[in-house]
């Protein structure tokens, strides 16, 4: 937090402020020191605000005309796209808009995991995160059941089925979630219920998360702690915004390339045939960005270990902090860690391909691979590589190529050049 | 040894990449058209759209259900385009029922724009009974609904042919080619001259097949004419304003980075 004293101008302001800070916030929020490094990795917090309040708004207004009956449902959602006015446009940029989501926060996953942006200090925020990630794979799951069209149905089976893998007590508690003894209108009713709500709780943790970055600030690209403010910093507004509505622009240009002339290529084709128990679609496949846990829930011949590792999938990296043993933040000076997180990302778009296709043959054994190096990234790789990498050496501030070590000033550059 | 690792590397390489390879046998891919309304200015062939239409009330309607779809629909922008009277004339030879009345009795009296397209079958169940067990889809979005999309409706029109040696096929079931599976339950009910084109144009059964698609492809994505219109301007208002933002930031920027 910035320590100077905010004093409004005008007498109203300052009535007001005493009472309710919130011009103090205004002003915190613009002055905000930042890192002046930060790479274009570092605008997707932004996009994804964005992306949140997209969805609530266009969600907010399909609810108005959407019905939430299993007789009903898919004939709304037509209702939707040929008779309200843009209800089309309405509807492709929610749907579209929940893979734009997941696509910017795996981005936004992804910079924190190659800038150490979840050590010391910043725990917390990186904890929020995952709630929030966790809560948006919920809610993006409740929403793709609500159009009530095959993979609806079925996607919305298989993954309630899951919880009558929990011993004693699974069936009750799946009978418990549908309401009834099977995926039927009671569990409609509640998804749409449960969706409605889940953004909003997002909403709320996206302040925290918000609130928690800025006790530290932000993390940049050298990793480095910096004085704030200082050389090193440029004030929120206008810097970061403006930088922030640039990318915000550039990744709109992509999301309208989606919504307005391949609005379908993201769903799956069976979702467009209504809802009906008695006939299983040939593969059943939830939405891309589950792909990779779905991968790991099959790769398992056992019901329950299956559900447990796909869970721990989700749940280790919430002990991620604890479990990354280096002191560096960076990647860019971390020449080992460098390559295994590469081999990561490509374990994880593999796993992500495997999910779709079916689990059988070659892809099961590639499915199995992916899922036992995942966790031997996080469980051997991560802790080891954090003993005994030796990292290249660390700039004293971003403005000056001071080292630590001894090595010689052009490699610092060097790394400054590579940022 | 060495080699043949590699070998064994590169087939389990084409098999993961190129599933196709080894399923082709099962099923072909579906004929590729080169359909008026694919691309980023695709347009609906008007004409078509309105053969397209005759072919589905003469031939398709008797079984096949298009139920979100109105009569006015007929005469919107972006669609088949009829003219108010033709659509009231194609609304009113429709008997539909509506009520109840004030005694408490429902009525048929003929079609109205505003009405939805009159089903076949009463329900699901009458549907299927009265076609062998096999319920004909609805057909609003069923161009959506196939993988595929309007080439596999295309082409599953016009696959029809006799079976291979070797494949037996029950009382009522037909071999398609492009079918998945092969085997469909609609029989070919395409054939040379069946329907009399108002415009003239020649009824072959790849005409008619045609026609038939791209109505479908209308019905399945009535707003596709204007969400191209649109998205072209979304997308130039947004390249241009990216461009405003970026030089802004330049200027911005420019302060900090004279320092650095």
């Amino acid at each position: 937090m910035s320590d100077h004293e905010y004093q409004p101008k005008s007498k109203a302001g300052k009535w007001f402020n005493d009472r309710l800070p919130l011009l103090t916030l205004g002003a915190h929020l613009t002055d905000y020191p930042t890192p002046k490094n930060l790479n274009y990795w570092w605008t997707f917090g932004g996009i994804l605000t964005f992306c949140l309040i997209t969805q609530i708004v266009t969600g907010i207004v399909l609810a108005m005309h959407y019905v939430a009956h299993a007789d009903l449902a898919f004939g709304s959602v037509e209702h939707i796209m040929r008779n309200v006015n843009y209800g089309w446009l309405i509807r492709y940029i929610h749907s579209n808009g929940a893979s734009m989501f997941f696509l910017a926060v795996y981005i936004h996953i992804f910079r924190s995991l190659f800038y150490g942006s979840y050590k010391s200090p910043r725990e917390i925020i990186w904890i929020l995160g995952l709630l929030i990630y966790l809560l948006m794979m919920a809610a993006a799951f409740l929403g793709y059941v609500l159009p009530w069209g095959q993979m609806s149905f079925w996607g919305a089976t298989v993954i309630t089925n899951l919880f009558s893998a929990i011993p004693l007590v699974g069936e009750s508690i799946t009978t418990w979630l549908w309401g009834a003894y099977s995926v039927d209108n009671p569990t409609l009713n509640r998804f749409f219920s449960l969706h409605y709500l889940f953004p909003f709780l997002i909403l709320g943790l996206v302040v925290l998360h918000i609130w928690a970055l800025h006790i530290p600030g932000n993390n940049n690209p050298v990793g480095i702690d910096i004085k704030k403010p200082s050389k090193d910093t440029v004030p929120f507004h206008p810097y970061i915004t403006i930088k922030d509505a640039f990318a915000l622009l550039m990744f709109m240009i992509i999301f309208a390339g989606f919504v307005f002339f391949s609005p379908n290529v993201l769903g799956h084709s069976d979702n467009y045939i209504p809802a009906n128990p008695l006939v299983t679609p040939a593969h059943i496949v939830p939405e891309w960005y589950l792909l990779p846990f779905y991968a790991i829930l099959r790769s398992v011949p056992d019901k329950l270990g299956g559900v447990i590792l796909m869970f721990g999938a989700i749940f280790i990296l919430f002990v991620l902090p604890w479990l990354d043993t280096s002191k560096v933040r960076s990647a860019v000076f971390r020449p080992i860690y460098r390559q295994f997180y590469w081999i990561f990302v490509i374990d994880v778009l593999m796993l992500g391909y495997m999910g779709a296709m079916p689990a059988e043959g070659i892809y099961l054994v590639l499915a199995r691979v992916g899922t036992i190096y995942y966790f031997l990234h996080f469980l051997v790789v991560i802790p080891l590589v954090g003993f005994f990498e030796k990292t290249d050496p660390i700039p004293m501030s971003i403005s000056e190529p001071v080292l630590s070590g001894g090595a010689e000033p052009s490699l610092a550059k060097k790394d400054n050049e590579k940022i | 040894m060495k080699k043949f690792n590699l070998k064994k590397l590169l087939a389990v390489a084409l098999i993961t990449f190129f599933p196709n390879l080894i399923n082709s046998a099962e099923q072909i891919d579906p004929i590729k058209v080169n359909w008026s309304f694919k691309g980023l200015t695709g347009k609906f062939d008007r004409a078509s759209l309105q053969r397209g239409f005759q072919v589905y009330k003469e031939v398709c309607s008797s079984c096949h259900s298009m139920q979100y779809l109105s009569y006015r629909n007929l005469g919107e922008p972006g669609g088949p385009e009829f003219s108010d009277e033709e659509v009231k004339a194609i609304a009113a030879s429709f008997e539909v029922t509506d009520g109840p009345d004030n005694q408490g009795e429902m009525f048929t009296r003929p079609g109205r724009p505003s009405d939805m397209f009159v089903s076949p079958h009463p329900n699901k169940e009458a549907a299927a009974a009265a076609n062998g067990g096999a319920y004909p889809p609805d057909m609003s979005v069923l161009v959506k609904a196939r993988k595929g999309g309007a080439n596999y409706i295309y082409s599953v029109l016009v696959g029809y042919e006799d079976p291979p040696p070797g494949v037996k096929l029950d009382q009522g079931v037909y071999y398609n080619k492009y079918m998945i599976g092969n085997k469909i339950k609609m029989p070919n009910n395409l054939e040379d001259g069946l329907v009399e084109y108002a415009d003239g144009t020649e009824s072959t059964v790849d005409q008619m097949a045609k026609d038939v698609t791209t109505f479908l492809a209308w019905s399945a994505e009535p707003e596709l004419e204007e969400r191209h219109k649109l998205g072209v301007k979304v997308i130039i208002y947004l390249i241009l304003l990216t461009i405003l933002v970026y030089l802004s930031m330049k200027k911005i920027w420019s302060r900090i980075d004279s320092e650095m």
